[in-house]
């Protein structure tokens, strides 16, 4: 080592780069760049920026490892959307961490006290067969980002979508464990119901098939962000989770599965917040803007009128319960005020002729 | 509601495999609109594998919380113990290029998993690729953190500071970026399962996570051990859905062909480019020389010899696989008689001007090290590495333009590491096309495992080498300065250059852009490819006799 130098502490010496101590290679959002963002830009290179000797390994049919002809979306800067919720594996772990201790701590307090038991049989059975019907909607949604992680144009994308890949897949298998413990306390529930219904019972059988049809969707990842967290969700999901579940459980001595579904009301909050943002950014492209308010616009001709259908399916649920808190009428109502609201959050209008 | 301390301690304990049973459960068979097929494989799946992980997500993510509260804590702990006051600055200078390289490979494993997901038709594999995919957002994002902290708090932040551009410009983490495209482009088997889980991880990543970590602590360094091991803890699981999925293609007769040749390319490929860059960095990037240490070869016979050759690789024989036995005994002889670390170090430290990192001169202590280990190491590259120290005050040639008898590489067109076992070095034609390979592997490798078929069967999916793969092409016939000057190797007063061949923090000391000016850069494949015949034939004579240093 060299005789002057006796330590390698920050500072210690001063010449000509002693004191670059910020990744200088990209934009900063806001007035300094996040520690999420030092994480994530750039991580997945791109020709367009940094990558000199482009894509070395490509697709048998020439395509690079990162094609910008998989969506029909276009851009004319992929890296430009940031994550607002700004997630990287620290903050990742400790959200699903906490809401893991605060679900299994809320069931086994639940099961501590006894409370089952006073669970109405009505509502009983709206949980085995229907919230138990619900986790397979998430779990294939959480797949379909999974999937749709892989083919995202910048890093801020890809994460972003594989957090959502996360969330879902967690709160499917939350459901799941949920019955598990329910089942050993209520030893009529059929913990087999949930996959039976969503298999065959006619009222779940359009919420499988535009699932199932987002999957079916050709790696163009922004049409299954777009499907999913800006039609499906409000549409169907939240309807079902906050319309439903979480409008009749008290009144049927249930606090329990609330507590589950709020989590997955605040995923979707977030979800949504990322995917608001990065339609928001494809939608005001200076160059590219109007071609994608064409492409969503046939996204929505394709989607709303399958998860209006879905929705209208899941209607006969509203009347099984005792207590008749509300009907569906009044949660399809705010299904749509929610979906209006969102797509005036991008600016967009519903296409003529669809309808809701 | 309140719920007493004592009844919180007598929770049931969550039965994992009676929770995973249910977990698996989740998934259905759709029969409204099929799955797209989003990415292409030769391979054919057959029946279930048995001992898939057990594994939910609820005890995951508590377990990797609190793996993360052990790391983040050691990472203060390392600051509040001054760390960085006995840290040798020879070894974090090689940090810029290891992490500068990581991050992508692991991201990338993570994008792999949907190619996995979507070809491989098993749930419960389906469910494993999931944590490894979340898994892989933590190593990648975990290691951008690591690399944001030593800019912070190293002496010399510059490297640091640019490393992802670097990451795309540097002649030297091209190489890298082999490795990370090889997990996500062509065949999502080949890609994801063999050369990722299969070769890579089950192979290599002890060598990569486990040695390097202790040659860091032996460096003063606390921070990368914390982090790798904590990284290496979760490669059991990836390990786990490696072998599944072999094992759902292994039982299939028909691919078996694909198999060998994929094992064949995944370990050949592994070991060009996952020995080149951790050896060197061992090696060369540690001031620890106590005899009694392991050298990289020993380690490799341990790891990748003993505990991945004859435990795991050579057992698939009796599936009726077959194992190239000789290559594994070819890395072997390139590893000792061939020195191929040495000559790698040797080749990044010869094109210290375009790295991003500083390469400390060596000294007498490591030269003793070298011949302990390496017999006859001084009499093949101790005058050259006397040059390179002599060579290292600005004012002289930049050692690459220096008459000191070196000849500066042919690169692989394969592994894109160089030819610098000269005498391996094979020329062939693909296509018409000339190109130079660092082994007869790497030959075959493009010419008959990246093609469009495989002993007479065709392979529409596998990937195709593309791009400008050879770096030295892109800036054939530039001047130094102006390649340095376009990759922003270049510090904040606009003169001083990123990459030094020593370890001198003072100005005075420093290169500048002056200092590497009116040295014209030459691709020496343009040049082979511009020769006639007569004059490539001699060339190629030449080059397998090797060079002498004067
Ligand atoms: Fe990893
Ligand atoms: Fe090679």
């Amino acid at each position: 080592m060299s005789e002057a130098q006796t330590t390698a502490e920050a500072h210690a010496k001063k010449f000509s780069g002693s004191n670059s101590r910020k990744f200088n290679y990209f934009e900063p959002k806001g007035r300094r760049a996040t520690l999420y963002e030092d994480v994530t830009v750039d991580v997945q290179p791109d020709p367009e920026r940094y990558l000199l000797q482009d894509w070395i390994i490509s697709w048998a049919d020439g395509k690079p490892a990162y094609a910008e002809e998989w969506t029909k979306i276009e851009s004319s800067d992929w890296h430009a959307f940031r994550d607002p919720n700004g997630e990287w594996e620290r903050n990742h772990y400790i959200r699903q961490s906490s809401i893991e201790k605060q679900v299994a701590l809320t069931i086994e307090s639940a099961q501590q006290e006894g409370v089952f038991q006073n669970i109405d049989k009505t509502w009983r059975k709206v949980i085995q067969d229907h919230f138990s019907a619900s986790k397979h909607a998430e779990y294939g949604l959480g797949m379909v980002f999974l999937q749709a992680q892989r083919d995202g144009m910048s890093q801020m994308i890809n994460n972003a979508t594989l957090v959502n890949s996360s969330d879902k897949l967690r709160y499917a298998q939350d459901i799941t464990l949920y019955l598990m413990d329910l089942a050993k306390d209520l030893k009529e529930l059929n913990e087999d119901a949930g996959k039976e219904n969503w298999l065959n019972n006619p009222v779940w059988q359009e919420t499988r098939r535009v699932t199932e049809s987002f999957a079916a969707i050709n790696k163009d990842w922004a049409e299954q962000v777009f499907a999913v967290n800006l039609i499906f969700e409000p549409l169907v999901g939240e309807l079902f989770r906050s319309g439903f579940i979480m409008q009749f459980a008290a009144s049927h001595g249930d606090y329990v599965t609330p507590a589950i579904v709020s989590t997955a009301e605040a995923d979707y909050e977030r979800n949504l917040a990322y995917s608001v943002e990065m339609f928001n950014t494809f939608l005001s492209d200076p160059i590219y803007g109007d071609n994608n308010k064409n492409v969503t616009q046939e996204w929505m001709k394709k989607y709303v009128p399958m998860c209006v259908e879905a929705a209208n399916q899941l209607q006969p649920i509203w009347s099984q319960p005792r207590v008749k808190v509300s009907t569906f009428s009044d949660a399809y109502n705010r299904a749509k005020e929610r979906f209006n609201s969102i797509l005036g959050q991008i600016n967009i209008k519903i296409p003529e002729g669809v309808k809701l | 509601m309140a719920m007493s301390l004592s009844k919180v301690k007598k929770q049931r304990r969550m039965s994992i495999s009676e929770a995973h049973n249910r977990v698996k459960n989740l998934a259905w068979t759709p029969s409204y609109a099929q799955e797209a097929l989003k990415y292409p494989t030769d391979y054919k799946f057959s029946k279930a594998p048995k001992d898939t992980m057990k594994q939910v997500l609820r005890s995951y993510f508590n377990m990797q919380e609190e793996k993360d509260d052990r790391v983040f804590g050691a990472m203060d702990a390392a600051l509040r113990g001054n760390m960085f006051r006995n840290a040798q600055p020879r070894w974090i200078e090689w940090m810029k290029l290891f992490l500068g390289i990581i991050p992508f490979p692991e991201i990338s494993a993570a994008r792999s998993m949907a190619m996995l997901s979507n070809v491989v038709p098993n749930d419960e594999l389906k469910n494993g690729y999931a944590f490894q995919m979340i898994d892989e957002f933590r190593h990648s994002t975990i290691q951008m953190n690591l690399k944001k902290w030593y800019m912070e708090n190293y002496i010399d932040p510059a490297g640091f500071d640019i490393t992802q551009r670097a990451f795309g410009h540097c002649y030297a983490t091209t190489i890298g970026r082999q490795f990370g495209e090889g997990f996500i482009t062509g065949d999502a088997i080949t890609a994801a399962n063999i050369y990722l889980q299969i070769v890579a991880e089950t192979a290599f990543t002890n060598t990569l996570f486990v040695a390097m970590p202790s040659e860091a602590s032996a460096n003063g360094d606390y921070a990368l051990p914390t982090i790798f091991l904590s990284v290496q803890s979760d490669e059991s699981r990836h390990i786990n859905n490696g072998y599944g999925t072999l094992m759902m293609v292994l039982g299939e007769p028909d691919n078996h062909d694909l198999l060998e040749r994929d094992i064949r390319y995944a370990f050949w490929q592994n070991h060009c480019i996952v020995d080149a860059a951790v050896g060197s960095i061992i090696e060369y990037g540690t001031k620890d020389r106590r005899k009694d240490k392991e050298s990289y070869v020993d380690l490799w016979e341990r790891w990748v010899y003993d505990d991945y050759y004859r435990s795991y690789l050579a057992p698939l024989e009796k599936y009726g696989l077959k194992i190239h036995h000789d290559d594994i005994e070819a890395a072997w002889n390139r590893l000792t008689k061939g020195k191929y670390v040495h000559k790698v170090a040797q080749f990044f430290a010869t094109g210290w001007p375009v790295n991003f990192w500083r390469i400390d001169p060596l000294d007498e202590y490591d030269f003793e090290w070298f011949e302990k280990k390496y017999p006859g190491w001084y009499k093949e590259f101790g005058k050259w590495w006397e040059h390179y120290r002599e060579l290292s005050t600005p004012g002289n040639d930049p050692i690459a333009f220096a008459d000191v008898g070196y000849v500066y590489p042919h690169r692989c067109w394969s592994c894109l590491v160089p030819c610098v076992i000269r005498e391996d070095m094979v020329v062939d034609e693909v296509d018409g096309q000339l190109y130079t390979y660092c082994s007869e592997q790497c030959r075959w490798t493009h010419k008959v495992a990246f093609s469009d078929n495989y002993n007479g069967r065709p392979t529409p999916a596998m990937g195709k080498f593309s791009g400008k793969r050879q770096w030295e092409e892109v800036y054939h016939g530039w001047d130094l300065a102006d390649i340095i000057k376009h990759m922003g190797f270049v510090r904040p007063d606009g003169k001083t250059l990123v990459p030094q061949p020593h370890l001198h923090f003072d100005d005075q000391k420093m290169w500048t852009l002056d200092d590497v000016k009116g040295y014209e850069f030459k691709s020496p494949i343009v040049t082979l490819r511009e020769m006639t015949p007569e004059q490539r034939e001699k060339h190629i004579e030449e080059y397998h006799a090797g060079f002498t240093i004067h």
